[in-house]
């Protein structure tokens, strides 16, 4: 079943800058998709608008069947809350919070009564291998744990897609791997559909399928045939 | 996202910020310290003064020459004035003219000093009926006797001494029978009263109080009364009472038009009322100056709230990102605001209620006045109610900018 829908998104800025001329590709329900492209080549603006943070000034955008203009704002803040999970390069974590906190802030959103958040958010965190960290401030913790909570916490609501915006980029090798790691095993354990964006080809040969973007268009939508195993890797 | 949860984030959000949080709600806690140590003096004050002139009695009624002052300038007229006379004293005390007068002193005061064997002392020198002042002012010799009627009409030279004048004059010894001189002239001490302080406006341990007609002929040389001080049968005669002294003094002076008196009655409800009336407008007016610290500390709350919500424009991006609604937004950090200032509230209820107990402590044992601590109830919750207004008035404005960043620029922004 078709997840999302792309048709010759364009988006343009008030400045003049094109950042996409024209991009059409749709996603599977349980994909895992990498996007990827120099810096400048619209990745970002492009998880932007899959995120539903942004609109296109041209073309047609379908999420589980409906477009951005189908909603009200706040029924997009409840799109985002419940059908979408973002992991940011930089963590964005709450600062001075604990692991357990950060992990809840998405149910504090979604109606979810109080009484259930903390055993929701326990699961969430223990899927990501780090129950010893719950009580942890954020600042405690490696920049590899931090990725950990911000996976857990994008998994909280049990979302359609989990959006993976350079989720490597700040960090080592193994810890990138650890991630990449959860990452494919959420993907194939759990059935989730992923969208990573990246511009390392080796992070992004973890996906089943990679779409290039160059100058806001489409290069090349391939898929790949030998897919890196993260724990080999890891392994070996 | 739930009213609590709205308000357990902003609690987090201002704890993780201790001592900015603190800094903010200082100019709140001041302002509202402030506003509640002016209510309590205000109150305080008034009561004190509303005792004092209770003293006196709500039967006292006052009669003064003059016009009555309406500003401090012609308080020196109505000094001066010498439209009352024995023959206007004689008026009221005739039987049928007013009826409910029951006592009747005229009253005069004498500049100058007074001296004994080279000691001198400079106090308030009164003339008046001895008998009519014990009673008013519910104090008798504690030795000697006050002077009677008979004085009275032979101007007697004897007079009556407060206890700090015996004190000066006399230090240890006994006064009584003792000859002292007024203006060069000798008087022989009767009585010594008791010490007492401040009555009315008068303090009587520094009085010397001499029969009216010696102070009148012998001391002054003049022929009317600084102020007849009548009382009535009772407080509720008062106003019967004071319209028949002002026909029977207009018919004494030949005037037919109340616009012309040359004279004034007034009653101790109406000094009461003035005074209340001055009172309240003295202590509005010194609140709606300490006020303009509540707007100052309102714009420091949202100084801070704008710095905190540039500062914190990733927060925002992120819980946007996450699925908060502008609504989600706005709550948040409009309670931030009205947490912060209504917190600053309370803390500035305490702090005043507290300077105010200090204050009152202060003036009742070093300044020995009878000082009421009064904690103004009504105050409080006012300055509760303001604190939080000021949080949401001054908060909205930043919080609705918060609500409405863009969750991209607010993701980007490093």
């Amino acid at each position: 079943m078709v997840l999302l829908e792309l048709k010759n998104i364009e988006k343009g800025y008030p400045d003049g800058t094109q950042a996409l001329r024209g991009v059409s590709f749709s996603v599977h329900e349980g994909e895992f998709i990498a996007i990827m492209g120099p810096s400048g080549s619209g990745k970002s603006t492009l998880l932007h608008i899959l995120g539903f943070l942004d609109s296109p000034t041209k073309g047609e955008y379908r999420f589980d069947g409906k477009t951005m203009q189908d909603y009200a704002k706040d029924e997009l803040a409840r799109i985002r809350n419940k059908k979408m999970g973002f992991v940011f390069q930089a963590f964005n974590l709450l600062p001075r919070t604990s692991v357990l906190e950060n992990v809840k802030l998405p149910l504090l959103y979604s109606g979810i009564k109080e009484s259930l958040r903390n055993e929701i958010a326990q699961r969430a965190i223990e899927s990501v291998g780090l129950s010893n960290r719950v009580r942890h401030e954020s600042s405690q913790l490696s920049g590899g744990e931090k990725q950990r909570v911000a996976i857990a916490r994008a998994l909280v609501n049990n979302p359609a897609v989990i959006f993976a915006d350079e989720p490597t980029g700040n960090l080592d090798s193994k810890s990138g791997q650890t991630i990449m790691e959860i990452l494919q095993w959420l993907h194939e354990e759990k059935g989730y559909t992923i969208i990573l964006i990246t511009h390392e080809t080796y992070t992004a040969e973890h996906a089943q399928r990679i779409i290039r973007l160059l100058d806001g268009k489409l290069e090349s939508d391939t898929k790949i045939i030998n897919q890196h195993r993260a724990r080999n890797q890891f392994e070996k | 996202m739930m009213v609590q949860d709205s308000i357990r984030t902003a609690f987090t959000g201002l704890k993780t910020n201790k001592t900015r949080s603190f800094l903010t709600i200082l100019g709140i806690v001041i302002g509202i310290a402030a506003v509640i140590l002016m209510m309590s003096i205000g109150q305080g004050a008034e009561s004190l003064i509303l005792n004092q002139i209770g003293g006196l009695g709500a039967e006292t009624i006052v009669v003064r020459p003059g016009k009555e002052p309406t500003g401090p300038s012609d308080i020196g007229q109505t000094l001066f004035a010498n439209s009352l006379k024995t023959r206007d004293v004689e008026a009221l005390v005739k039987k049928g003219n007013v009826p409910n007068l029951v006592q009747i002193t005229p009253v005069l005061m004498v500049p100058g000093s007074v001296s004994f064997e080279g000691e001198t002392f400079r106090p308030t020198i009164l003339g008046s009926s001895g008998e009519f002042f014990a009673e008013v002012f519910n104090i008798y010799p504690a030795q000697g006797v006050l002077f009677d009627e008979n004085d009275i009409r032979q101007n007697a030279s004897v007079v009556v001494i407060g206890s700090r004048v015996a004190e000066e004059l006399f230090a240890s010894s006994d006064a009584v029978g003792e000859y002292i001189k007024i203006r060069d002239k000798k008087f022989r001490v009767v009585g010594v009263f008791p010490p007492k302080g401040q009555v009315s406006f008068f303090n009587i341990n520094e009085l010397v109080l001499v029969p009216y007609t010696t102070a009148q002929v012998y001391l002054l040389g003049i022929d009317y009364f600084h102020e007849v001080i009548i009382k009535a049968d009772s407080a509720e005669s008062v106003g019967r009472a004071v319209r028949d002294i002002e026909i029977t003094l207009r018919e004494s002076h030949n005037i037919t038009d109340p616009k012309d008196d040359d004279f004034f009655v007034a009653t101790q409800q109406a000094l009461v009322d003035q005074i209340r009336i001055i009172l309240g407008a003295l202590t509005a007016f010194l609140s709606s100056v300490v006020a303009i610290a509540l707007v100052v500390g309102g714009i420091g709350v949202m100084n801070i709230m704008f710095v905190s919500v540039t500062e914190r424009t990733r927060e925002i991006g992120l819980r946007k990102a996450l699925g908060a609604t502008e609504k989600d937004i706005l709550l948040q950090f409009l309670f931030e605001a009205v947490t912060l200032t209504a917190i600053g509230g309370v803390v500035g209820i305490i702090l005043g209620a507290t300077l105010s107990f200090l204050a009152a402590l202060v003036l009742g044992k070093i300044l020995g006045l009878a000082w009421i601590f009064t904690f103004p109830i009504p105050a409080a919750l006012l300055g509760l109610g303001v604190s939080a207004l000021v949080g949401f008035v001054f908060g909205l404005y930043p919080a609705m900018q918060a609500s409405k960043k863009s969750p991209i620029e607010a993701l980007r922004y490093e």
